[in-house]
């Protein structure tokens, strides 16, 4: 090996097998198919009897709180001051804990029944996936892990592990609910528990929080549902994972509390996402609208919709114990009373680290594919519009491409190809229409078209972002081999040393911006090049990399799946950097939005020169500044700034990287 | 006279040599001889006891109770007792637990028996015995695995002998032998996969001589001419050793003498004022306690194999016994230790109780697994025999509250000689070895109390566990604390469950090891360990290594769940010592031996994983040398090496234990 051999992780999931995207899935079964036809009241109070964790400490929701309130790692942290301290408390724990009830659920269970139906046309859910979990809920505490795309998903959690007979989980959820009149009580007496967004260094409100946690896990209370990602994704990306929860969740394993946890992650995809405008909007600087029973109520009109299809699968339970074999030494806490809140180890980080970015490679694996999300893609890369025949003839093209790379893809079997597109782009008339055998994008034509050149930008962005979402959701699996296109492009030469560093670099550039393992560059790299050499892309030889007669198309194609990105990335390095003071105002923003917006922006711009035009853009460029932060962070993390300084010093070591950074990013492109 | 002479017929330089030599020759009348004069010396002491006792009596106290510590019947007669001899084959096994008279079986009819009549178990009908067999490992009766009938002695190495070394030792009078059968039985100890071997006739390494030094002076001699002629010497005490520790390294080239101190016997002296008896390291548990009581005292220091190992085998592993809440361990029970060494004799100055004299030498010694020398006398601590013994037992509804009482007993200090808690699983096989009721109105009994714990109280049977408990002292005061604990018991939902479940609860622990041979006899293999962990992580402790081994031995195609069970059988201040047994069947594995030390290893990583230490009584052997320097700290074994260093420079104790 010529190229950096990054050892990386030996462990039992995701790519450890030789051809990792030719593994078998399971089939799924569509749980409303048995709701259309009998009675959801029956079904509401029909006999509830979940299989039980076999180390099962029982104990009321009540007395948890008396538990949590009690132990001694509260206790140490609540310290001298005890009254006002214990008090305090006692009350930031009412403000968190959940009251599970079987009635309240009872009652969910019927509501959204009706709801569902209303809205879906299915929701299949892979049952085999359903038996491993029955299996791993009675061996040791599970952590349930869902993506988030959407507020659906944890209601339709627990609407499935209540129609399986499984046991209910307790789910971490943002404080915004709790607002919400009825409702946010509601979801309480369903299970959900409140988090604060942020609580920075309130070291009590992290104690009874984390003890509340660990109580339950040790307990095997429930299983413990949360995302990793810590918020719905708006792009339809998955985000880069959080931690500070799947720190938790694994610190009872560390400390010898429990023999081992398992980690569930689980894949909910949406054939039409429920907030798709909505997110667009977002997106482009509509504030969230608030959470609020009203605004749950006004929004009933989507219950007239048709939102397709839902998927929901259920991955391989990953045991902490297997993963943490040989990295993770336990001993380490021998020596202090583990009730003592310690700082986790550097080793200790970069392990839940990449547990949390394999888990949501595990995710992204597993979430369906509808064949709308390959035409948005290729709608995007022609935003005048395309023939429907063209159309057609390149989704097939992108079908068996998506499926030679290992694509969880749900297109019908047995129907002609044309079929099964004019049925997509029925289902997303909202965003694409058919006129004259020719398919684009639909922007609204609104009255007085003169005036209003602003608004229609502004809608045509909420149109390209929503497209882009659907895009977005097969990323994932173009990215690997897409940066090698990228990096065999820029490299001049065909060695393959030449490109893994240059596409090293580009996965550095883009660590924040597409789930990228740290530290598995090597792994990535290698098998980027099986798929483009199963694929007949790119031939591997000895010393070179080079492209086969026939895979121009497909290189051509890979390009420009990521174009957008680099131009976006590209843009903001042209960007004055005295932005860089507003950053703090943006911080609702992550990378992934920033550089959503930019594309967005920049699609826009090349297509109408308008000065007026330009008006939306401004929010857009003020953000640049923080994804410039986020790209020093980035390039802090690949080693390119090795040594600590310190004050003015470390900016402008900082600065002057980002401008290496930025030139070879401009050679690149 | 303070110091009450027990030895006048054995003053310490006599020599024993003509005896020992008839006795190699097999000669009937010398042994005949032999007992008679030890029954002479009983006799003797007999007398002395029985003015002890009565004169204790009119003390106002209340007689000695009968009852014994242990439920054996081979200690009921003194008389009859006989001191070990030199060829222990003769009269225990060659390749397996104990004596050879005793052993379990299966009998024609499928029902468990226990052979022999030196126990209580002894002739007794064990009906419930097979079912749980069957039902605990999936084994079969149909399906034996017996062991090799007898040693081959063909298959045992020629002895290596330094021919100069012999020379000088014979013309110093040294009992020695080249006897095959002599050198196997010293060349291993108890773990599994000694005695796995041993059965299947599988003979590695052994000692290439074995011999008996009589007296502290012999063992001088024998050190001496083992550093002049560059011979390994191997301390040999009791055998009862599950760490690998007597194992002879393969790689050793020079000439491996076995050191049995097995005819190092003699209690010197007893001195009354100080309570302390002087005593040679070579005896084994059962004939000190027994001597001692003759005389109306007892060290009480009693480890589950004090039937077989011996005081100085205790001195060198930092051993442990079922009552050190009273008596303490070795390391409380020691006021003088006599080490040879290649460097000369280490020992202190004065008896005086403490000493603040730079670190305590006493501990290299203690501990330091026959690398440093060999042990030749002791002056330990007496007692004088407890006037009342009572057992008990009580029923927990589960283990979490079990070991929340144990936690708070020693919180109160207040625990009594021994308490030990047993886990559901072996709770269940302590019930497997009830001997067959006699009467009716028993099994009715029976039936009764277990219809009073499981339906009356709640109680789940398979969760429930049972703590033993043994008290001793003043009747009074034996009851007044029972009913302490019982109170504290009470408060954790424990109920009181009779004298006969603790006192089976005890038995259990001393008949395991021969159970081990019949569950080798049907394809079960089988092992024992031990930790030591602070209080707040035994629950978690338990719960994983047991967990681990199951997960283990699955993993390892281990084809029915095994027996993984546990038990905290003593209390510390700020912990408490945990025993694990484990079992399975190994019917289709190719090599079971291995899967077995796969599975050890990784219980013991596991518990040095949840906080537990690598040994609390067994020691550390060859077995879990590897964990060492995790263990102590590389500066740690760095200052025991330089010990090992200074003290024995050229190997001359070469078992290779602990470094």
């Amino acid at each position: 090996r010529v190229y950096p051999a990054l050892r990386p992780m030996t462990t039992g999931i995701g790519s450890s097998t030789p051809n990792p995207v030719l593994k078998k899935r399971d089939d799924f079964e569509d749980v409303l198919e048995e709701r259309r036809n009998s009675s959801d009241l029956r079904y509401a109070l029909r006999c509830y009897t979940p299989a039980l964790y076999k180390g099962l400490v029982p104990c009321k929701a009540s007395m948890l709180k008396s538990i949590v309130l009690q132990s001694d790692s509260l206790q140490y942290v609540v310290g001298q001051s005890r009254e006002a301290v214990q008090e305090e408390a006692a009350l930031l724990l009412e403000e968190m804990a959940h009251r599970l009830q079987l009635g309240t659920i009872r009652f969910f269970a019927f509501t959204l029944s009706k709801a569902f139906k209303a809205l879906f046309r299915g929701v299949c859910v892979n049952e085999e996936g359903i038996q491993r979990l029955q299996q791993a809920i009675q061996e040791h505490p599970v952590v349930l892990l869902p993506s988030h795309r959407s507020y659906m998903d944890f209601l339709m959690m627990s609407y499935i592990l209540y129609t399986y007979d499984l046991a209910l989980p307790v789910i971490a959820a943002g404080m915004d609910f709790i607002s919400m009149k009825f409702v946010g009580e509601m979801l309480r007496m369903s299970g959900a528990f409140f988090i604060r967004r942020s609580f920075g260094g309130d070291k009590l409100y992290w104690a009874v929080f984390s003890e509340y946690v660990k109580t339950m896990l040790r307990n095997g209370y429930a299983p413990i549902e949360f995302f990793l990602e810590g918020t719905r994704s708006r792009t339809g990306k998955s985000l880069t994972p959080k931690t500070g929860l799947l720190n938790i969740v694994m610190e009872p394993f560390f400390k010898g509390e429990v023999f081992d946890v398992n980690l569930v992650p689980v894949s909910i995809s949406y054939e039409r996402i429920l907030e798709e405008s909505l997110y667009a909007r977002e997106l482009l600087g509509v504030p969230k609208p608030k959470e609020s029973t009203s605004g749950l109520l006004k929004a009933r009109r989507i219950l007239s919709e048709d939102y397709g299809s839902m998927h929901v699968y259920f991955g391989h339970p990953v045991s902490i114990r297997s993963l943490a074999q040989g990295h993770i030494s336990r001993s380490q806490h021998n020596l202090l009373p583990r009730h003592i809140p310690q700082k986790p180890t550097a080793d200790t980080q970069a392990f839940v680290n990449d547990t949390a970015f394999r888990l949501v490679r595990l995710q992204e694996e597993n979430m369906v594919l509808k064949p709308w999300v390959l035409l948005a893609t290729l709608l995007l890369q022609n935003p005048d519009g395309m023939d429907l025949s063209t159309l057609t003839e390149q989704a097939d093209w992108l079908r068996r491409l998506a499926l030679a790379f290992g694509a969880f893809l749900d297109w019908p079997d047995h129907e002609p190809c044309s079929k099964v597109i004019s049925s997509s782009l029925a289902l997303h008339k909202n965003l694409v229409c058919v006129s004259g055998g020719r398919v684009r994008l639909v922007v609204e034509e609104l009255p007085g078209a003169e005036s209003a050149t602003e608004e229609a930008g502004f809608n045509r962005a909420v149109s390209v972002l929503s497209c882009a979402s659907y895009r977005n959701q097969i990323l994932h699996l173009f990215v690997r081999p897409a940066l090698i296109a990228v990096a065999m492009q820029t490299a001049n030469c065909s060695r393959k040393d030449e490109v893994f560093n240059c596409f090293n670099f580009l996965r550095n550039v883009f660590s924040n911006e597409f789930i990228l393992c740290p530290g598995a560059a090597v792994q990535d790299f290698e098998e980027a090049c099986y798929l483009l050499g199963k694929c007949g892309a790119v031939q591997e030889l000895q010393q070179d990399l080079v492209m086969s007669q026939s895979g121009q198309t497909t290189l051509a194609f890979l390009c420009s799946v990521l174009d957008p990105f680099l131009q976006g990335y590209q843009v903001v390095f042209h960007t004055n950097t005295q932005k860089y003071r507003y950053v703090h105002t943006f911080t609702r923003f992550n990378v992934s939005t920033c550089v959503m917006i930019l594309i967005t922006a920049y699609t826009i711009k090349s297509r109408q020169t308008s000065p007026h035009s330009v008006q939306p853009l401004c929010a857009v460029f003020e953000v640049f500044s923080l994804l410039i932060l986020s790209l020093t962070k980035s390039t802090k993390r690949s080693n390119k700034v090795p040594e600590k300084r310190t004050g003015k010093e470390s900016d402008s070591v900082l600065w002057s990287t980002l401008k290496a950074v930025c030139v070879k990013t401009l050679v690149l492109i | 006279m303070t110091a009450r002479d027990l030895t006048t017929s054995h003053p310490p330089s006599r020599r024993r040599a003509p005896l020992t030599r008839a006795l190699k020759r097999g000669s009937g009348m010398a042994s005949d001889g032999h007992i008679c004069e030890r029954r002479r010396a009983a006799e003797r002491r007999l007398r002395v006891i029985s003015g002890h006792l009565h004169q204790r009596a009119q003390d106002g106290h209340a007689a000695v109770s009968a009852q014994e510590c242990k439920a054996e019947a081979s200690r009921a007669n003194p008389a009859k007792a006989a001191p070990v001899p030199k060829r222990r084959h003769d009269i225990m096994k060659w390749n397996g637990w104990g004596y050879s008279d005793s052993r379990f079986l299966f009998n024609k009819k499928g029902q468990a028996e226990f052979t022999g009549k030196r126990y209580r178990l002894s002739g007794l009908i064990l009906p419930s015995l097979k079912d749980w067999f069957e039902g605990t490992f999936g084994a079969n009766l149909q399906h034996k695995s017996p062991a090799t009938p007898a040693l081959n002695v063909s298959a045992v190495p020629p002895p290596n002998l330094n021919e100069s070394f012999v020379e000088e030792l014979k013309a110093a009078g040294v009992a020695l032998s080249q006897e095959p059968e002599d050198r196997v039985f010293r060349s291993h100890g108890h773990c599994l996969h000694e005695i796995f071997a041993l059965r299947e006739g599988r003979i590695s390494r052994v000692p290439d001589l074995v011999v008996w030094p009589s007296c502290h002076n012999d063992v001088v001699k024998i050190v001496e001419l083992a550093c002049k002629h560059n011979v390994c010497l191997i301390p040999y005490g009791g055998g009862t050793s599950v760490s690998s520790a007597l194992e002879c390294p393969p790689e050793e080239t020079r000439s491996i003498v076995s050191l049995d101190t097995s005819q190092m016997n003699r209690i010197l002296w007893i001195d009354e004022k100080n309570l302390t008896a002087h005593v040679e390291a070579g005896i084994i548990g059962q004939d000190l306690e027994r001597q001692l009581n003759e005389s109306g005292y007892c060290t009480g220091h009693e480890p589950d194999s004090m039937e077989f190992s011996s005081l100085g085998g205790w001195v060198a592993t930092r051993a442990s016994g079922m009552k050190k809440n009273i008596y303490g361990n070795i390391e409380d029970l020691v006021v003088h230790i006599k080490m040879v060494t290649p460097r000369g004799v280490i020992e202190k100055s004065c008896q005086g109780p403490r000493m603040s004299t730079g670190p305590d030498i006493h501990h290299f010694i203690m501990g330091s697994e026959g690398t440093l020398g060999v042990v030749t006398e002791v002056t330990m601590k007496i007692r004088p025999v407890p006037e009342y013994q009572k057992y008990g037992s009580i029923v927990f509804p589960n283990f979490q509250q079990g070991v929340a009482c144990l936690r708070e007993v020693a919180k109160q200090r207040c625990a009594p000689a021994s308490i030990r808690l047993m886990d559901n699983e072996q709770f269940q096989f302590g019930h497997a070895l009830k001997p067959q009721v006699s009467s009716i109105f028993t099994s009715f009994l029976d039936g009764l109390k277990k219809f009073y714990i499981t339906k009356f109280k709640g109680f789940d049977p398979h969760h429930l566990c049972v703590a033993t408990l043994l008290f001793e002292g003043d009747r009074e005061k034996v009851l007044q604390h029972e009913k302490q604990v019982y109170d504290i018991a009470a408060k954790f939902g424990g109920l009181a469950a009779g004298e006969d479940n603790g006192q089976r609860g005890y038995m259990l622990t001393f008949v395991i090891a021969y159970l081990r041979d019949l569950g080798m006899d049907y394809y079960v293999i089988g092992e024992s360990f031990e930790t030591s962990v602070p209080w707040d992580r035994v629950l978690d402790l338990c719960r994983n290594v047991k967990e681990r081994i199951v997960r283990e031995c699955k993993e390892r195609g281990v084809q029915f769940p095994p027996l993984s069970t546990c038990r905290v059988t003593q209390t510390y201040d700020a912990g408490a010592c945990v025993y694990f047994y484990f079992a399975f069947n190994y019917r289709g594995l190719s090599d079971p031996i291995h899967v077995y030390e796969n599975v050890e290893h990784a219980a013991r990583e596991e518990i040095l994983a949840n906080g537990g230490s690598l040994s609390h009584h067994h020691g550390v052997g060859k077995l879990r040398k590897e964990w060492m320097k995790e263990a102590v700290s590389t500066v740690g074994l760095g200052m025991l090496k330089s010990v090992k260093e200074y003290v024995d420079p050229s190997n001359i104790f070469g078992n290779r234990n602990l470094l």
